[in-house]
């Protein structure tokens, strides 16, 4: 089966800097793929190198099987819900969502119609005749997915797209936008920094840093197999042991990281003082010290929580420790 | 306690540190002091007088005695319709036009490259080479395009020298437009206008084109927007509050301007002209004034159709 998209050996250098080094990437039809990594890492450059905005220094883009080097961005199937939204701010919201069919040649009669249904499919039915400015963020950023949506893409981009929105917004749109994609069985690919979200949303996940992918998976995959120290420190708040900490807490001598949630409170086993505690709802970030090793640690609720400076004893299973490279 | 420990600091002592605090508490003030001498310029002797301007265009003038005669009258504004009179308005408003559309044309891509390309010491090469000209006196550079357009001038040598001295001729051979030498023909005085006039369209054209968003621009393009489809539907509907804020200028300009028709171009009259003889030698300052009246109504008139086509909305 031909990807959606397929990187080999992309990269994109801006004099000096490496903004994307390397990239091999497979993209499947109809996934909801994230790019996941720090600011500056190459995600939202490999993304606007799919939407044509730039061009790879070397190494070859196919899109469904198509060249896509020196196409530019008008010409191809692909549609970006931008980080900022940008809508035409002199333009209506109808004429906005409008705007890919108008270019087209689409009459207008049928171009509003298919504008309308858009703005229902974002549910924001009615809202055609307001001005961007007149909408708030979260609208805001329906009214992108709209424009974007109508031109029915091939392959639907989103750089950061929930980033400006507030924690009660962003999780609501998360749900949208996954059932969206499901129900239209469009590609999407997500940039995004946050890793919670990149693991709820996404099929696959890419984790980049210094513009190469470290590791390509499955949320759970990368959640719980963490390839390189890289990878588990940005996702999740694992604690990440070096060769000689994993060493004293009884297992290997090599990088390992273990999850906060993984580690018991027990009678007996690596005795650990309380340095601090944080009260998070469902559960009680304890930090403690075992041994010279900083280690923070998940107490659900409905245990007994123990105070900062009492003596604890922690308890794990042996295939919690993950190992893994050392690399950062 | 020491005034070190004091959470709220004493007031500073001396008239400005009083004032700041007077100033802090009732703002109003200051807002009303910082505006009283420009409102009293702008409203006594700004407005005023275009008022005393407005009653004198309705009074009219005595053709046996030369005296004003002092009561009110439509008369010298019929005198603006005689043909004479408004071919030098129809002349003078067709050539602001002209200027202003070749000044939009030639200023967009200058203003375009500064706006979205320069950067940093080509930025600095930009406002420079715009605002150069400026520095010199406006008579020297009208009198410099003289010589440059004079038969004997160096335009006329540089088209000899390229062997196309018959395309120099074929353009002053056209009817209306052409004439004896580029120095007194229509065709010379719309060059200088647009010569000593194109800062003022560059410069707020850059303005609003720098305010694009350049995100926009990879919008309209990602949605399928060609390069020409994105320029008519984004960029020009986005800058047009800037050409519109250079027209005025390179419009109200050349509607007002009396110099450079007088030393570059044929003996017909311009606005400017009329008005400094009305006024000057015929000593016929109601007609003066009538004149003066027509670029203030076409501004208008002007402005409110570039209002009505949505010019402004995009401020």
């Amino acid at each position: 089966m031909t990807a959606a998209v397929e990187f080999s050996k992309v990269s994109r250098h801006f004099g000096e800097v490496k903004a994307v080094d390397g990239v091999d990437l497979k993209i499947a039809p109809g996934e909801f793929f994230a790019m996941l990594g720090p600011s500056g890492s190459g995600k939202t450059t490999c993304l606007r190198l799919i939407a044509g905005f730039e061009q790879p220094t070397s190494g070859h883009i196919e899109i469904f099987g198509e060249t896509a080097e020196g196409v530019p961005p008008y010409r191809r199937q692909v549609n970006t819900v931008f980080q900022d939204y940008a809508l035409f701010p002199h333009l209506n919201i109808l004429d906005n969502v409008a705007y890919g069919l108008m270019v087209k040649g689409v009459d207008k009669k049928e171009r509003y119609e298919l504008a309308e249904g858009a703005l229902d499919l974002v549910k924001l039915p009615g809202y055609g005749n307001r001005k961007p400015g007149q909408l708030s963020g979260g609208q805001r950023q329906r009214v992108a997915l709209a424009r974007a949506l109508v031109n029915k893409p091939k392959v639907l981009l989103l750089d950061e797209p929930l980033g400006a929105l507030d924690l009660k917004l962003r999780e609501q749109m998360q749900e949208e936008l996954k059932s969206l994609q499901r129900s239209l069985g469009i590609t999407f690919v997500f940039v995004t920094h946050d890793q919670g979200e990149a693991l709820s949303m996404a099929d696959r996940v890419a984790v980049f840093n210094n513009g190469k992918i470290v590791q390509a998976g499955t949320p759970a995959e990368i959640y719980n197999q963490p390839r390189t120290r890289f990878v588990a420190d940005f996702v999740g708040s694992s604690n990440v042991l070096a060769p000689a900490g994993a060493k004293k807490l009884g297992g290997e001598e090599k990088w390992a990281s273990l999850r906060p949630e993984a580690i018991r409170l027990a009678e007996s086993g690596v005795s650990a003082t309380v340095t601090s505690k944080s009260f998070l709802g469902s559960a009680t970030r304890l930090h403690v010290k075992a041994q010279d090793i900083t280690l923070s640690v998940m107490v659900p609720a409905g245990t007994r929580v123990p105070e900062p400076g009492e003596t604890i004893h922690l308890a794990w299973q042996p295939s919690d420790l993950h190992y893994m490279e050392g690399e950062a | 306690m020491t005034s070190a420990d004091a959470t709220i600091l004493p007031g500073r002592s001396g008239v400005f540190g009083r004032l700041s605090d007077i100033f802090w508490r009732r703002p109003a003030l200051l807002l009303i002091l910082m505006l009283t001498p420009p409102l009293l310029w702008l409203g006594i002797i700004y407005v005023g007088s275009l008022i005393a301007l407005l009653l004198q265009s309705f009074f009219s003038i005595d053709d046996f005695s030369g005296l004003i005669n002092y009561e009110f009258t439509l008369a010298t504004y019929r005198q603006l319709l005689i043909p004479t009179n408004f071919d030098i308005i129809m002349r003078t408003v067709t050539m602001a036009i002209a200027v202003t559309l070749a000044s939009a044309v030639i200023a967009f891509p200058i203003a375009y490259y500064a706006a979205r390309y320069a950067q940093g010491k080509w930025k600095a090469v930009f406002y420079l080479g715009i605002m150069l000209p400026l520095w010199s006196s406006y008579l020297v550079k009208v009198y410099a395009w003289k010589l440059i357009l004079a038969k004997e001038g160096i335009l006329t040598w540089g088209f000899g020298k390229l062997g196309l001295g018959w395309l120099l001729d074929a353009i002053l051979a056209l009817p209306v437009i052409g004439g004896n030498s580029l120095s007194i023909s229509y065709i010379g005085t719309f060059l200088v206008f647009v010569y000593v006039w194109l800062p003022y369209m560059i410069l707020p054209t850059q303005a609003a084109l720098e305010r694009v968003p350049s995100n926009l621009i990879e919008a309209s393009a990602d949605l399928g927007a060609r390069p020409g489809q994105t320029f008519r539907n984004v960029l020009f509907p986005l800058a047009l509050p800037g050409i519109v804020a250079g027209s005025i200028f390179t419009f109200s300009l050349t509607l007002g301007d009396y110099i450079i028709p007088q030393i570059i171009g044929s003996s017909r009259l311009f606005i400017g002209q009329a008005v400094y003889a009305q006024q000057g030698t015929a000593g016929n300052v109601p007609l003066a004034a009538a004149f003066s009246v027509v670029p203030i109504v076409i501004m208008g008139i002007y402005l409110t159709i570039a209002k009505r086509m949505g010019a402004f909305d995009a401020l």
